[in-house]
């Protein structure tokens, strides 16, 4: 392509978006459900996987000590509990500290006269991975003197399950959705494409190169898809903050939603990048056929 | 100039469309291509213009072998060409002026250059003032003038026109053909496809008439047939 074609080319591109009105508005719109859809699901999955992650490390392994052992024994379990692996400190609670813990902010009167005897000293462990909780559990309960073990395995492992699922189910929608957009926008330029033929045909009958007449379908898809990206960007950021309103409101603590500005560059690069590659793809795919003449 | 040599088209279906065609047009000359309908005309268009290939034989366009032609190559190729076609092929929502530039913005030519050339073509056709109308505001006559201005813009070695009157009445056709003619005079040579004999009659040039893809005859005694 000649320097003197560029800026003429440049102008058909942009001429086309406004002559074909109606398809540039459905391309357009398009994009937008899907991108947001897309995005949609990736915010979803980040959002679980941070909470996923806090309650990870909000797991504990509680160690119950044999109620035969003196304070002093108790405490020396502890050197064996920090032998393993996977241990990354083993906090010791003594038997009235952990009466203490059991009363915590309920009536003193109603446990009056009870004995901490009747507790068991204990450990509180925090591990090094979290991923390796039902592991460490086993291997805790083979230390001589651990009378019990204690730890929150199932909501944990839940809330992961329901990430990988999430995770994959993502993927295959954003997918799906990213190959239907394309189809789409494929066709919807291809029908804008359509009276066009002739005037392609005329301009390989006069000696247009293939890139002179991909250029100005080009530079359409790529304005397509920068109005679907910024469209969809700006979409996503107020959908997301009113649900994210709703569910603060809710008082659901275990959700973690972090705010759309702490997502603000991934989503751009994400939206800009997935805008592109469909609309500038798409119309290549579209162009692809037309040039055999 | 054009060399075809033993050229032979046999389309998917098994039609044989040419069968051992020899022809050579030198540069300057004015040739007329008769024949009946299905006689090979359109397809020989079809292979100078490189929309097809040939099954056999060699084809030589202004110094491409067409036969073995690079599909990168083949823009080139079609610059050396004017090409008008019985249909003008006009592109309806440009005026007069945009469809004759526009085969010069194709092969990348200057906004200076498209404006001193543009008006020079549409006065050497005869449509000086209409530069501003579209196509459907023309005659069919001023439609294919517009063709021929076009084809003309990018100066071609050669102009292959094919049924250029097709669409005309008898006295815009023999317009047409004194506009051909003028070009010709002017160095450029002419090929003009047609099956009208009382119009090649008119004029004493080379004829050559295929028939069932063959050559028949070739020579200045008109449209013998």
């Amino acid at each position: 392509m000649k320097h003197n074609n560029f800026g003429y080319l440049l102008g058909e591109g942009f001429r086309a978006v406004f002559k074909h009105g109606f398809m540039s508005f459905a391309a357009i719109s398009i994009t937008v459900a899907c991108l947001v859809i897309i995005n949609s699901f990736l915010l979803i999955c980040y959002n679980l996987n941070l909470t996923v992650e806090d309650v990870q490390k909000e797991t504990r392994i509680v160690v119950c000590i044999d109620e035969s052992y003196t304070e002093a024994e108790s405490k020396s379990v502890g050197s064996d509990i920090n032998l393993l692996d996977n241990v990354a400190n083993a906090k010791f609670i003594s038997r009235s500290e952990a009466l203490q813990s059991f009363i915590g902010d309920s009536d003193q009167s109603l446990f009056e006269g009870l004995d901490p005897q009747s507790m068991r000293d204990q450990f509180e462990i925090t591990l090094v991975d979290n991923a390796k909780i039902a592991e460490t559990k086993s291997a805790l309960e083979n230390v001589t003197g651990v009378a019990d073990v204690y730890a929150d395995i199932e909501v944990g492992n839940a809330l992961a399950t329901i990430r990988t699922v999430l995770y994959i189910a993502s993927l295959a929608i954003a997918a799906v959705l990213l190959v239907v957009s394309l189809i789409i926008i494929s066709n919807t330029i291809r029908l804008a494409m359509l009276d066009r033929r002739e005037e392609i045909a005329i301009m390989k009958m006069v000696g247009a190169t293939n890139s002179f007449i991909r250029f100005p379908f080009f530079v359409e898809g790529f304005i397509l898809g920068f109005f679907g990206a910024v469209l969809s960007f700006f979409i996503e950021w107020g959908l997301y903050e009113l649900i994210r309103e709703a569910i603060l409101n809710t008082g659901l603590e275990v959700l973690t939603v972090v705010p759309f500005t702490e997502v603000l560059l991934p989503m751009a690069v994400i939206c800009a990048g997935a805008g592109f590659f469909i609309g500038i793809f798409g119309s290549l795919m579209s162009i692809r056929r037309f040039l055999k003449v | 100039m054009i060399d075809l040599i033993n050229v032979t088209k046999t389309y998917e279906t098994g039609t044989h469309a040419l069968n051992g065609i020899d022809m050579h047009i030198d540069d300057g000359e004015f040739v007329f291509l008769v024949g009946q309908s299905g006689s090979g005309k359109s397809t020989i268009i079809k292979l100078l213009t490189a929309e097809l290939k040939p099954t056999s034989g060699s084809i030589l366009v202004n110094g491409y072998k067409l036969e073995s032609i690079k599909r990168s190559s083949i823009p080139y190729m079609r610059r050396t060409l004017g090409v008008i076609f019985q249909d003008f092929r006009l592109i309806e929502n440009k005026t007069v002026y945009e469809n004759v530039a526009f085969a010069m913005r194709v092969i990348g030519a200057s906004n200076k250059e498209i404006k001193k050339r543009v008006p020079y073509v549409l006065e050497l056709v005869g449509l000086e003032n209409k530069g501003r109308r579209l196509p459907n505001e023309l005659s069919g006559g001023e439609q294919q003038r517009v063709a021929i201005a076009r084809a003309l813009i990018n100066n071609p070695t050669m102009i292959i026109a094919d049924e250029p009157t097709g669409n005309l009445d008898p006295a815009r056709s023999f317009e047409i053909m004194l506009l051909l003619e003028k070009i010709n005079a002017l160095g450029t040579t002419v090929m003009v496809v047609t099956h009208e004999k009382g119009l090649v009659d008119r004029f004493t040039k080379r004829v050559v008439h295929i028939d069932e893809g063959r050559v028949i005859s070739d020579g200045m005694d008109g449209y013998v047939v």
